[in-house]
């Protein structure tokens, strides 16, 4: 007994593990301050909480749900990076390939149904913010981070329904982008548009107008499957990561969880 | 049994469907008594009752059982549940203020408890049961794959995926570059504006609801009735050429319906003077501007004297502006709704020269 206390006790002393473990097990006010200090991770919350704002029925752990499952749609995003190549030839056997050859694959599965519960997730986290009336100063600055955080998980989601290349894909993203060419000024069909000319020259037509830029042609074709898939994996990833560095850094300086003053 | 899914899909027709839902949303948001332990159990068993029952109907099933379709269904759960968490709890504080108690996420605000292990562990088993959940989603349930891309062989109906089905609904009713990009535009500005609009300083970090009802009644029409009960309908009521196609109706992609809107211009110069329409568009137009520019500005100015007069006499008149604009260009679906099925009103404003059509 008093042999393996000791063992425990030199290997708790040890260069290696003091320097993975910097303190105790968190039972102990001190080592609580420090568990939250002293990991990168843990460190975004702050040491003590409201304690009507941990409470499930408040929060309802929407915000930090929206935050796992964007973790997870990169990690799993990543995996399929592996199998995909974004190009007409191979977009298509690729997914094929993914769902017959790789043995017990769910990626894919996760990845499309975790985007879905994202976009659910990030819903419920506005309702719950807005039922609380939570965007109130001094909150008004990070309601707003997150409004543009909710559009970025719509573009991700929306961005990524055409990777697949299928039918489903090509057409869900021909409906949704049509809309662009009706941009008022920027769309060859948007009010407004007839009226930018230089003489004879239209300067917003079928070839360079706010559709074309977004489709990287005048239908969806090759050029909007490389151009999303860009957007879908390093542009909007990025963005919205910064995104969440505000979000959650301005959560802690306007108070941490909301709750009545 | 057919009657009765016939009686069925008649109630779902857009103008039964969204009309009754308005008034089912008014009457849940004002009574207090629905938000009882009962009626949220009340309300699953009638949202299991109708799927459930529903997905015995082949037509029906054909359309639930897509895959990407399921998240709808947890939308619509989703959607109650939380309506009802946030609704109850309002009550609840509402009630114990009236008795001149601070509301119950006030007892404990003051205390502070450790973030490990009472925030810690929550968010860990949170995200082990959404975790969990979803790896089994994904083992039982495969990710549709259909046949490959040709952009030669349009599908009928094409759909948007299903959260932007909300504004390809508003398609019906208003052209793209409105329904498509304006509004679209105008749901991401007016909620960014809100911390600016709403300058009443109750109800900041508790539920509440007499203390905000202008705000939450409005938010709610919005979110509830023309996001949520709009992407419903535009996925299982939407069919081929997206004809209306009641629950239980066969997707028959040769039904016809037939296109009577007119436009307010021709209302006016034919129908009511009995003159051919004037060639020149800006006379042609005259009633549609007028009408618009009275929507914008009349109905504001009314409310300043009725509904809004105390939030009006407290706010600038720039605030109350944007507010107007905003909440204005919301009701706008709804009345155009109510223009199109009442009168068959296709534009207010048709200027086709210019795609700009209102």
């Amino acid at each position: 007994m008093s042999r393996l206390a000791n063992v425990k006790k030199s290997i708790a002393r040890s260069q290696l593990w003091t320097a993975f473990f910097r303190h105790g097990y968190p039972d102990t006010d001190r080592n609580r301050v420090l568990v939250i200090m002293s990991n990168v991770l843990l460190h975004l919350h702050p040491v003590k909480v409201r304690k009507s704002g941990v409470k499930m029925k408040y929060t309802w752990c929407a915000g930090g749900l929206s935050f796992f499952l964007f973790l997870l749609e990169t990690i799993t995003g990543l995996l399929l990076m592996f199998y995909y190549r974004p190009t007409i030839e191979y977009a298509y056997v690729d997914i094929i390939d993914l769902r017959e050859q790789v043995p017990l694959g769910i990626m894919r599965e996760l990845h499309r149904w975790g985007a879905h519960a994202m976009v659910i997730a990030v819903w419920v986290h506005m309702f719950r913010v807005f039922m609380t009336g939570s965007y109130k100063p001094p909150r008004e600055f990070n309601w707003n981070v997150g409004v543009i955080l909710l559009v970025l998980t719509l573009l991700l989601s929306f961005t990524g329904y055409l990777l697949p290349w299928d039918q489903l894909a090509i057409w869900a993203i021909t409906v949704g982008s049509n809309m662009a060419r009706a941009t008022p000024f920027l769309g060859h069909e948007g009010p407004g548009a007839a009226l930018l000319r230089v003489g004879d020259v239209s300067l917003v037509h079928i070839g360079d107008d706010v559709r074309f830029a977004l489709l990287g042609g005048r239908f969806v074709g090759a050029g909007t499957l490389l151009r999303f898939y860009v957007l879908h994996c390093v542009a909007i990833p990025l963005i919205a990561g910064f995104g969440m560095a505000i979000h959650f850094w301005r959560v802690r300086k306007d108070g941490g969880i909301s709750g009545p003053l | 049994m057919d009657l009765f899914k016939e009686q069925v899909n008649r109630l779902f027709e857009p103008a039964t469907f969204i009309g009754l839902s308005t008034v089912g949303f008014f009457m849940l948001v004002y009574s207090r008594r629905v938000w009882s332990t009962t009626s949220f159990w009340v309300g699953n068993v009638v949202l299991t009752l109708f799927f459930g029952l529903s997905a015995l109907d082949p037509n029906f099933n054909k359309v639930i059982t897509k895959p990407d379709n399921i998240p709808i269904l947890i939308m619509v759960y989703t959607a109650w549940w939380t309506l009802w968490l946030s609704m109850n709890q309002a009550i609840t504080n509402d009630q114990r203020m009236e008795l001149g108690l601070p509301p119950d996420e006030q007892e404990d605000s003051g205390k502070k408890v450790w973030a490990w292990p009472d925030l810690v562990y929550t968010e860990l088993l949170a995200m082990l049961l959404v975790g969990g959940l979803l790896v089994i989603w994904s083992i039982f349930l495969k990710a549709p794959l259909e046949e490959p891309a040709n952009i030669a062989d349009s599908p009928n109906p094409s759909k948007a995926p299903w959260y932007f089905l909300g504004l390809q609904e508003m398609l019906v009713y208003y052209d793209p570059w409105l329904a498509g990009v304006v509004f679209p535009g105008l749901i991401v500005v007016g909620l960014m504006a809100i911390p600016f609009i709403d300058f009443n300083p109750l109800g900041n970090g508790y539920f509440t609801f007499r203390a905000r009802k202008f705000a939450i009644t409005w938010f709610l029409f919005g979110y509830i009735v023309l996001w949520v009960v709009l992407i419903f309908l535009g996925t299982f009521l939407r069919g081929p050429n997206w004809n209306f196609y009641g629950p239980y109706e066969y997707w028959d992609p040769h039904k016809l319906e037939a296109l009577v809107n007119i436009n307010l211009s021709e209302y006016f110069w034919i129908k009511w003077f009995q003159q051919p329409l004037p060639s020149n568009w800006m006379i042609r137009e005259i009633p549609g501007f007028v009408a618009t520019l009275a929507y914008f500005s009349v109905v504001g100015f009314v409310l300043t004297k009725t509904y809004l007069k105390q939030m009006h006499q407290q706010m600038t008149t720039i605030r109350y502006g944007i507010l107007m604009t905003l909440f204005l260009s919301m009701m706008a679906l709804p009345l155009k709704m109510l223009l199109r099925w009442f009168f068959d009103l296709k534009y207010v404003i048709a200027i086709p020269e210019y795609f700009f059509n209102i």
